[in-house]
């Protein structure tokens, strides 16, 4: 996890809010060193993570983790992380038929209409175990990416609902929080992305959106990052908080200054 | 409902299932070095083969694409487990050249091949690869081919345009005998014998459509789910993913599908803009990168995506490919006849360099790249152009007249800034208010001015 961005977002792995979804997502750049964050944050905070990786293999989280501090392979082995690899499963889900219904059963289906087998392992992977046995804080359910569901045919209704009742499950029944990073098309005019990312936006907590600079390559300034904070409906008094600050990413760290106070500009 | 979700091999199980399901892990995504995963004793193996070398930013094993410049540019060359996508030029002159020195540089390097293609016989294709250059012949054409053309960069030192010295050049012409990375001559033809000497497999789609097609449908284009059927037995069959027991492999797989998403492949993605399947290429090409992550090969795919109507389609491609460049040939465009593109015969532009295990990449800061196919070599440079008003600068130095100069990006300032800074420092300098507010309420309500 990243120090600066904790201290952005007023958390720390002790004290973090329970019962929330994060959305992150990213236009004309890559937003992934946000997942690399949350994972090794929610690690840390001694949560049981269940990672649904659907872009990456698990070395280059595993290798990533180790530099922010955590081992995927030791809390793997522990069981406080379960990971779906998606590239992996892909190659065995497509090529030999499966006996019972697969996570990624919807690669095999010409237009999946419910994602329903992937709920259901996320389900089991979160639910508490009573066995009394050294528990987890809470449960944490972290999705990377939900784009990509989009490009392998499932219908961008049934990712909704996935959502929906994921967030049911985890942050409300189980008291957990839930991440899940979005692609913002922003001029490729992709309709069901769009969908996805309004429903997404108007359900989640707290929305983390990294872009790129309107004027395109900066050595020192890789991006721009606006945090926004939703409050529930009650506290009407407090408007939506917004900040936007600008960011760099180096080998083992991303450091956060406010636009304009770049090192390398002042 | 089962209780327990069965996931394969590839899904983290929890507890003794993870041991369990580690036997297939041979990924090429090993530090070199530092084998604390634990996987098999594929590390070591890693580092012999032939033709591949280690990359100086993750230990990530890199093979070259059979052009030094290109591998300069992508920061060492291609991850093996990776696909690079490259989107051809208006015509499709430019962009088959890269793909045959990705292969002349499998067979150089002693790699298998695999090539794939629905339009020619990859035994044709084969036959056109273009013939390394041996070292003790280079030097003499090298010299040669600079005399035919007149040097433009001018040998005098730059005072006052100096920068543009400074700019990075592109490795032109052979170093030494390196074991990565060779120098083709495309004007000769390879040898027979280093063909007849390589291990390759061809798919030539009209030939492996004429047996039956299977029943199973799954929103595929047939072509597609073929190519794929083909490429994971061959991984399987010659053993480089680690999991036939007979067969060790200490060699990469190199994979070249020409023209992916044309109408010979049965997607109609290049024909319309709403077209029935278009999920068919995406999935394929999610499908390929888990093939490619769990086996020792490097796959190169050349696109036709200026004939690919929907932009989303685009996008989604670019995001499930690695790597992806875009060639952008100056052939019956405007640019053609545009002075300061005269010495290029097109663009090159590095869209997309993967990140992987790492959080940031070797993003080159050179953005202007122009290519030239030269009579025996293709060629990729930094353009220069040189604005006139540099070019006054130099010559008014001659002149020996004063001249000063400032050069401000403007718009890179204006977006590095806090603008409510802004509008205070233009209040204390005593700018009329009113101007002040106007400048305000456009910026702010996001008015293009």
């Amino acid at each position: 996890m990243f120090p600066e961005l904790n201290n952005l977002l007023n958390t720390t792995p002790d004290r973090a809010e329970q019962g929330k979804l994060t959305l992150l997502c990213d236009a004309k750049t890559d937003g992934s060193f946000l997942v690399h964050h949350f994972l090794s944050f929610y690690l840390k905070a001694n949560c049981k993570v269940c990672f649904v990786a659907l872009i990456q293999s698990f070395s280059h989280y595993n290798i990533v983790g180790q530099k922010l501090g955590v081992s995927l392979t030791t809390a793997r082995e522990r069981g406080q992380l379960v990971f779906l690899e998606g590239l992996k499963s892909s190659v065995d889900v497509f090529f030999r038929a499966q006996e019972e219904p697969h996570p990624l059963q919807f690669l095999r289906e010409a237009n999946a209409e419910t994602l329903q087998p992937l709920y259901e392992f996320v389900r089991e992977a979160l639910k508490p175990v009573d066995s009394g046995e050294a528990a987890w804080r809470y449960p944490v359910l972290l999705v990377d990416d939900l784009s990509v569901l989009l490009s392998l045919g499932v219908g961008v209704v049934a990712v909704l609902d996935f959502v929906h009742y994921c967030r049911a499950t985890v942050c409300w029944e189980l008291k957990g929080n839930m991440v899940a990073l979005v692609h913002d098309s922003v001029d490729t005019e992709d309709e069901e992305n769009d969908v996805l990312l309004n429903g997404l936006s108007h359900q989640s907590h707290l929305i983390l959106r990294a872009e790129g600079l309107a004027t395109g390559f900066c050595r020192d300034v890789h991006g721009q990052l606006t945090i926004l904070w939703r409050r529930a409906l009650r506290t009407t008094a407090q408007r939506e908080q917004i900040l936007t600050y600008q960011y760099k990413i180096q080998d083992k760290n991303v450091s956060f200054f406010a636009r304009g106070m770049s090192p390398a500009v002042l | 409902m089962a209780a327990v979700p069965t996931c394969g091999t590839g899904a983290g199980g929890t507890g003794p299932l993870a041991a369990a399901t580690s036997k297939n892990n041979v990924t090429s995504f090993q530090r070199k070095g530092s084998r604390a995963s634990g996987t098999d004793s594929g590390g070591s193996r890693l580092v012999s083969i032939a033709g591949t070398r280690p990359s100086v930013r993750n230990g990530q094993l890199l093979v070259s694409t059979g052009l030094p410049a290109l591998d300069q540019l992508l920061g060492g060359g291609i991850a093996v487990g990776t696909v690079l996508l490259i989107e051809e030029d208006k015509y499709n002159i430019y962009s088959p050249l890269l793909f045959k020195y990705f292969l002349a540089e499998g067979i150089i390097s002693r790699h298998s091949l695999l090539v794939a293609s629905a339009k020619e016989d990859p035994a044709n294709i084969l036959q056109e690869l273009p013939a390394p250059f041996l070292d003790d012949n280079c030097k003499k054409e090298f010299d040669e081919d600079a005399c035919n053309h007149k040097t433009p960069e001018p040998n005098i030192e730059m005072k006052i345009a100096w920068r543009y010295q400074l700019l990075p050049k592109m490795e032109a012409g052979p170093v030494s005998s390196s074991r990565f990375g060779h120098y083709y001559d495309v004007s000769k033809r390879i040898p027979q014998e280093l063909i007849e000497a390589s291990r390759w497999h061809g798919f030539f789609l009209p030939e492996k459509l004429s047996s039956s097609l299977e029943v199973e449908p799954c929103s595929l284009a047939h072509g597609y789910l073929k190519l794929l059927k083909f490429i994971q037995s061959i991984i399987y069959e010659e053993g480089f993913d680690g999991s036939n027991p007979q067969k060790k492999q200490k060699n990469i797989l190199r994979i070249g599908i020409q023209n992916l998403g044309s109408p010979l492949w049965g997607d109609d993605i290049c024909c319309t803009e709403n077209c029935s399947n278009s999920h068919s290429l995406t999935k394929f090409l999610y499908v390929l990168r888990g093939l490619l992550r769990t086996s020792l090969s490097v796959c190169v795919i050349t696109v036709p995506s200026h004939l690919i109507q929907n932009k989303a389609v685009i996008a989604r491609v670019t995001n499930l490919s690695d790597t992806v460049v875009g060639l952008e040939s100056f052939i019956g465009s405007e640019k053609e006849t545009n002075p300061l593109y005269k010495d290029y015969h097109g663009l090159i532009h590095i869209r997309q360099i993967p990140r992987l295990n790492n959080l940031t990449c070797d993003v080159s800061d050179v953005k202007d790249l122009g290519f030239k196919l030269k009579r025996k070599q293709f060629t990729i440079e930094v353009y220069r152009d040189y604005p006139e008003s540099w070019l006054k600068a130099e010559s008014t130095r001659k002149m020996f007249t004063c001249l000063g100069l400032c050069f401000v990006d403007y718009t890179k300032a204006f977006t590095c800034v806090d603008h409510n800074k802004l509008w205070i420092t233009l209040r204390r300098v005593r700018i009329p208010e009113h101007l002040t507010v106007f400048m305000q309420t456009c910026i702010d309500q996001g008015a293009v001015v």
